[in-house]
């Protein structure tokens, strides 16, 4: 009996050894040596990964970060400058800092001002459906409401208003990582500098038909009529294609082109409530007033001066 | 006495419901459109150059948009008129595309008389020619794919080919565009054969046609009678015969490899009605500036086949057979298993257009999409021996690369798979999206 117990612990202990010292001569020989800046870099890297940084994933950026020598074309969008930085640091390179930005929907076309003109019973995906049709409204450049973009979002920053049908980003959430805007088949989603206190004004269109065309197709399409780039004091807007584009790197920000806009197609954010229009809007009900109250009384008066 | 059977392919393939609704009614001519909007991306391949300007005058058969490379095509005025505007119009793909709009001239008789050309069927010209002129008059496959036919008839030296078959199969239901084509100008039809195989100097055509079309088969075999070279097949009726792959299968029992044109097996397949186009340009020099449509639907009262100008809008169409019917839910452009929805009824016919499709309410909307069941109806159907569920969970999860290890690209888009889903799985809905993204891969890979 103790015999029997004696051998088989006997018997697993010397395999266990035999096992310990192949194991340990089959990694000497196979041992791939691997820089530990590589950890290091993994280490500082966010971790999300999103490939935002063109890499399929955070270890595989971090030895891209690690083995090229000029990393100045290289960032990580979700980290942004202080994790570069940081980057920089540990490995002595260079690397280069950018703006943070913010993805934007360059479409207002909700159900309320595009009317659906077709029905779609096909999948429910953006990219099948500008594949097979112009998408269930006459605007074939606007978005197609299916939602890929969210699908792709890793970071909870998007989602789909119901009542629009159209995507909402949340923009604190939102990493920069551009995975919404190459899942976009219609290419309506669009990286903005993220300015101080996020304010940001862009054209929310990109219909590139004639006036009289977009505007029967989308009630809050820009129709190209150039009244924004007369206005502009910067000379930031670009007519193409009957279509404007504010540039944001010139864009100051000052808001004349938003009141201009025929068809409210230019869209500002995060700006506080209007109080100048307020006062230009009092001013204007005043002079009314006073236009309706005189028109018998003035001429007279000149009357009188002259 | 034992009933011989007949031929078809030999893997998958089913049989929707036939519903040849028009088939004994004659081709009638439309009439001249006041307006036409000629798109100049009609084939496929490179769309065609616009040679023409707003303003301009244009007579019956001049070019106005000239062939943009090897792989296009002319495109010819179908009227005498104006053109009045360059225009992007939504065409039958949902997208808008460049059109030449031309506005007819009333006054201009040329635009209403009637022409009956009368059978010529001594060839005048020189092989040489005869594929010049095919080239010039802008003539594309009329089955529906729209390849240039100069293209498939430029055969590089040293390849051999020994069938020229004729694809009179029609096996989408409720066509007859092709089927009355046969009937009305069967001895047309064979002068067309004769300069093909004159020109390609081929010494056998085979006329495939399916044997729900007894009267054209009998018609057609009476025409070919005093033409050695020519014979006629009547095909068990079975979809998509009418591929080009499915069709050689079925005459002559052999294989186009992956990725492979008929010419690697020594085959060349033409439409009825590219057939007849042929005839019509190289004997009466007429270009391609109209074809056979079928109108059709279960609701429609005046149903008929049309003779009908390129870049007619759809709407005067609708409007010859009695406005759409109360309850119209679809229009199709092309049969119900390969056709595409249109938008509205602008939509201008083009080369490629066999038929206006009018779908009810009942028939027009798709089941609810379950999970599949893996009853395997979807694979035993594929006429191309794929595995459509597994290649559309593939597209559908973006594995592209496995997709196109598993043949994803060798898909002739017929639609059998999704006719027969029990569960309605969008099968090809997502083949289709994989296909597309492979070839973009490929593209941005050269």
């Amino acid at each position: 009996m103790t015999g029997s117990v004696l051998h088989s612990v006997l018997l697993l202990v010397s395999l266990g050894g035999i096992a310990a010292i192949v194991l340990y001569f089959v990694s000497k020989k196979f041992y791939v040596y691997e820089d530990p800046l590589i950890a290091e870099i993994d280490e500082i890297l966010p971790g999300a990964n999103c490939a935002g940084c063109g890499s399929p994933g955070c270890k595989s950026f971090a030895e891209k970060l690690v083995t090229t020598e000029d990393i100045s074309d290289l960032f990580c969008p979700v980290g942004g400058n202080d994790v570069m930085k940081l980057v920089a640091e540990t490995l002595g390179k260079e690397v280069a800092e950018k703006d943070p930005t913010v993805a934007v929907l360059l479409c207002q076309g909700s159900c309320e001002v595009r009317p659906k003109t077709t029905e779609y019973q096909g999948p429910r995906t953006c990219a099948i459906s500008a594949l097979v049709y112009g998408g269930e409204t006459d605007c074939q450049y606007g978005c197609l409401g299916d939602g890929d973009c969210v699908k792709v979002c890793d970071f909870d920053a998007m989602y789909m208003d119901e009542t629009t049908g159209l995507p909402v980003i949340i923009t604190d959430k939102c990493t920069s990582c551009e995975a919404c805007v190459k899942a976009c088949p219609r290419d309506i989603l669009e990286m903005r500098p993220k300015q101080k206190r996020d304010l940001k004004i862009f054209v929310g269109c990109l219909n590139e038909d004639k006036a009289g065309i977009a505007k029967k197709a989308c009630a809050v399409a820009c129709i190209g009529c150039s009244k924004c780039d007369d206005i502009c004091p910067k000379d930031a807007i670009i007519m193409t294609d009957n279509l404007a584009y504010i540039d944001p790197l010139l864009c100051t920000l000052c808001r004349k082109c938003v009141p201009v806009c025929p068809t409210n197609s230019i869209i500002e954010t995060n700006f506080p409530p209007p109080k100048e229009k307020k006062v230009v809007d009092k001013k204007k009900t005043e002079k009314k007033k006073v236009d309706k109250k005189t028109p018998i009384v003035e001429p007279v008066n000149e009357k009188t001066d002259a | 006495m034992k009933k011989r059977m007949l031929k078809t392919f030999s893997i998958g393939g089913i049989h929707p419901k036939e519903n040849k609704l028009t088939s004994s009614k004659k081709i009638r001519r439309l009439p001249t459109p006041k307006l036409v909007n000629v798109p100049i991306a009609q084939h496929i391949g490179i769309p065609a150059e616009i040679i023409v300007e707003r303003k301009d005058k244009v007579i019956i058969g001049q070019i106005i948009a000239k062939s943009g490379g090897f792989v296009s095509s002319n495109i010819h005025s179908p009227v005498a008129g104006t053109v009045t505007k360059l225009d992007k119009i939504i065409d039958s793909s949902g997208y808008k595309t460049q059109c030449i709009v031309i506005r007819t001239d009333a006054k201009n008789p040329a635009n209403f008389e009637e022409i009956e050309y009368p059978l010529k069927s001594e060839i005048s010209l020189t092989p040489k020619e005869i594929l010049t002129h095919i080239n010039d008059a802008g003539i594309v496959g009329l089955g529906g794919a729209t390849f240039p036919s100069h293209v498939k008839l430029a055969i590089k030296e040293g390849v051999k080919i020994d069938h020229l078959i004729i694809n009179g199969i029609e096996c989408e239901p409720y066509l007859t565009a092709d089927h009355r084509l046969m009937l009305e100008k069967y001895e047309e039809i064979i002068v067309g054969i004769e300069i093909l195989l004159f020109a390609l100097n081929i010494d056998k055509a085979i006329i495939g046609i399916e044997n729900n079309k007894k009267d054209a088969i009998k018609v057609l075999n009476k025409a070919a009678q005093n033409h050695p070279k020519i014979q006629v097949a009547a095909l068990k009726v079975k979809y998509p015969q009418g591929s080009e792959k499915q069709l050689i299968s079925a005459l002559l029992n052999r294989e186009v490899p992956k990725n492979g044109l008929p010419l690697d097996v020594g085959v060349i397949v033409h439409n009825v009605g590219t057939i007849f186009a042929i005839y019509e340009a190289i004997q009466h020099n007429k270009p391609l500036i109209e074809r056979v449509v079928t109108v059709t639907g279960k609701n429609i009262k005046n149903a008929s086949n049309f003779w009908v100008k390129i870049g007619t809008p759809i709407k005067d169409l609708i409007a010859e057979v009695g406005g759409l019917p109360e309850g119209t839910r679809k229009l199709v452009n092309g049969g119900p298993m390969m056709g595409k929805a249109i938008k509205n009824t602008e939509v201008p016919v083009t080369k490629g257009t066999s038929g206006i499709l009018v779908i009810s309410e009942e028939d027009a909307s798709r089941g609810k999409a379950e999970n599949c069941i893996r009853c395997g109806e979807c694979v035993f159907v594929c006429p191309m021996g794929l595995e459509p569920h597994l290649l559309m969970n593939l597209a559908e999860k973006g594995f592209y690369e496995k997709a196109g290890y598993e043949d994803i690209m060798t898909c002739i888009e017929c639609g059998s798979c999704s006719y027969v889903c029990p569960s309605h799985r969008p099968l090809l809905d997502y083949i289709r999206f994989g296909k597309s993204i492979i070839k973009k891969l490929s593209t941005s890979k050269n």
